[in-house]
């Protein structure tokens, strides 16, 4: 690679590295904020304009909290398993394209993406699952009950729910066949049908419906996100999984939680509702807004970019909404839902699709 | 006892359920009012009978006690300390009277039992010290409440 190349290499990585980080921070915020409200409280509002720097001031307890492991704790794993979480959490975001290639006036080509791999979606999986064994380490390092019922609730729910979230894709990439999540964002600009003056694009959501109920579904699970929370269960199990963990170890888990549920919602978007494909409206925002050559190619990017984190933002606050309106499913109802709802559902839907191809309809 | 409803033919499938609930909890969000009093600019009123902390009545910037000791006498907690003086008017006098906050029970025995009216319970309910301090005599005799 030339200089170029790294150079952007390292805008681009540097500029996810502070997104990434800036999220945890401000969902935290939303999350306290957004559960005081619909509890009829008000959540904190003290610090900062609403309240908005409490998180900084949470950080700032978190790093200089005293942090001693507990007595008979294995110190090797025990060390390890927070990063563990923290690390695939971050990585999976390299195969993420936040908008489309953006032409530079020298006529070089900026792929708004860490790598545009051609096995993105299995990529994001494959280092996604690997967040369970950080869980596993810390419940089985940890010496202590609790967390080692937390861990082995967490490891049962996310083999179960693996299997339906991997096959509730299979319709999606069946449909657009294609692995690379930059294909598959871009085929969802064509055209699906044509309502009125209303033109439907070809959204995974209008043609995977079932599919995404799956995903939606499964995807809580594998965030360990209420209703689905079973690894941390407060009321049963004290914190679960990270009980032993205090200071800026508990931090690392939180902001892996964080992360992780900001890559399901960066997967839904992509796969499910066009990734970065612009609002409605946009468009002709752009058409009407008289600009030529590279301008106009910067503020699409910008647009595309500012779209996607619309619609990610959106779903990271449905997650919240969730979390604060469901209670937590009993472990028997999690397993039913999970291989005897879930996992035909996902069945009947590659099925479906498959059919549906066959008889060549999308 | 298991109570067994009946349920309605698309319950056993939640999804409905949630979207019902998640309307709820918007609803909520935005609209219901909010029940959280800001503590330090706005207060909950409480009765005039609201056991709070202790004060001594004064009349002519004198205090009303007469050490007589039925205070601390009746007392569960025994938290009354008082040592008892003489005027030059020959009147008794507590030369000292503490209360250690920290161990009592707000029970108002000590506001029943006095003859002179003197210990009495404010309203107030902000008690917080940075230290353990022990309230005295002349403490006692600044706090008024809303008496
Ligand atoms: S309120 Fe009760 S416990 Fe407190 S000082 Fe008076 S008698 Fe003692
Ligand atoms: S009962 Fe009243 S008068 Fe007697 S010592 Fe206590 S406060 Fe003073």
């Amino acid at each position: 690679m030339e200089v170029f190349d790294w150079g952007v290499l390292a805008i681009k990585l540097g500029f996810l590295l502070v997104l990434l980080l800036q999220i945890p921070p401000i969902m935290v915020w939303v999350e306290r904020r957004g559960s005081a409200l619909m509890q009829n409280r008000l959540g904190p509002n003290r610090f900062g304009p609403l309240g908005l720097l409490q998180s900084l001031a949470d950080a700032i307890k978190f790093i200089f909290k005293e942090d001693r492991p507990p007595g008979m704790v294995n110190t090797f794993y025990w060390y390890l398993a927070p990063l563990i979480s923290v690390i695939p959490a971050f990585m999976v975001f390299a195969a993420m394209p936040f908008a489309s290639n953006l032409t530079l006036p020298s006529g070089q080509v900026v792929h708004l993406q860490l790598a545009d791999l051609d096995v993105g979606v299995l990529y994001i999986f494959a280092i996604g699952s690997l967040g369970v064994y950080s869980i596993i380490m810390a419940g089985w390092s940890s010496n202590s009950k609790y967390a080692l019922f937390g861990s082995l609730r967490s490891s049962n729910q996310m083999i179960s729910y693996e299997l339906s979230l991997g096959l509730s894709i299979i319709g999606i990439l069946m449909s657009f066949s294609s692995l690379k999540i930059q294909d598959i964002v871009m085929a969802q600009a064509q055209p699906l049908m044509q309502l009125g003056p209303v033109v439907i694009p070809k959204y995974g959501i209008f043609i995977q419906p079932l599919g995404f109920l799956v995903f939606l579904v499964a995807v809580f699970a594998e965030t360990n996100r209420l209703p689905f929370d079973l690894p941390e269960g407060e009321s049963e199990i004290v914190a679960g999984f990270h009980l032993e963990f205090g200071a800026m170890k508990f931090a690392l888990f939180f902001l892996a939680e964080y992360v992780n549920m900001t890559m399901a919602c960066c997967m839904i978007v992509s796969l499910y509702f066009g990734g970065w494909q612009l609002l409605p409206g946009l468009p002709g925002l752009i058409g009407a807004s008289g600009l030529t050559g590279f301008p106009l190619e910067a503020l699409r990017v910008g647009l595309e970019f500012a779209s996607f984190m619309t619609k990610v933002a959106f779903f990271l606050w449905f997650f919240v909404w969730v979390r604060w309106t469901l209670p937590r499913f009993r472990f028997d109802q999690l397993m039913n839902l999970g291989w005897k709802v879930m996992f035909p559902l996902a069945l009947l839907n590659v099925a479906l699709t498959a059919f549906l191809i066959y008889r060549g309809m999308f | 006892m298991l109570i067994k409803k009946k349920q309605g033919l698309l319950q056993p499938y939640y999804l409905l359920e949630i979207i019902s609930g998640l309307w709820i909890t918007l609803r909520k969000m935005l609209f219901d009012k909010k029940v959280t009093i800001q503590f330090p600019e706005e207060r909950r009123v409480y009765s005039d009978r609201y056991r709070g902390m202790h004060y001594i009545k004064a009349v002519n910037g004198v205090e009303n006690c007469t050490a007589c000791m039925l205070c601390p006498t009746v007392c569960p907690a025994e938290c009354i300390h008082i040592e008892a003086g003489e005027r030059s008017d020959k009147e008794k006098y507590p030369i000292k009277f503490e209360i250690d906050v920290l161990r009592c029970c707000f029970c108002g025995m000590c506001e029943e039992a006095c003859p002179k009216d003197a210990i009495k319970l404010s309203s107030i309910y902000e008690m917080s010290q940075a230290d353990r301090t022990v309230f005295d005599k002349g403490f006692l005799l600044d706090q008024r409440g809303n008496k």
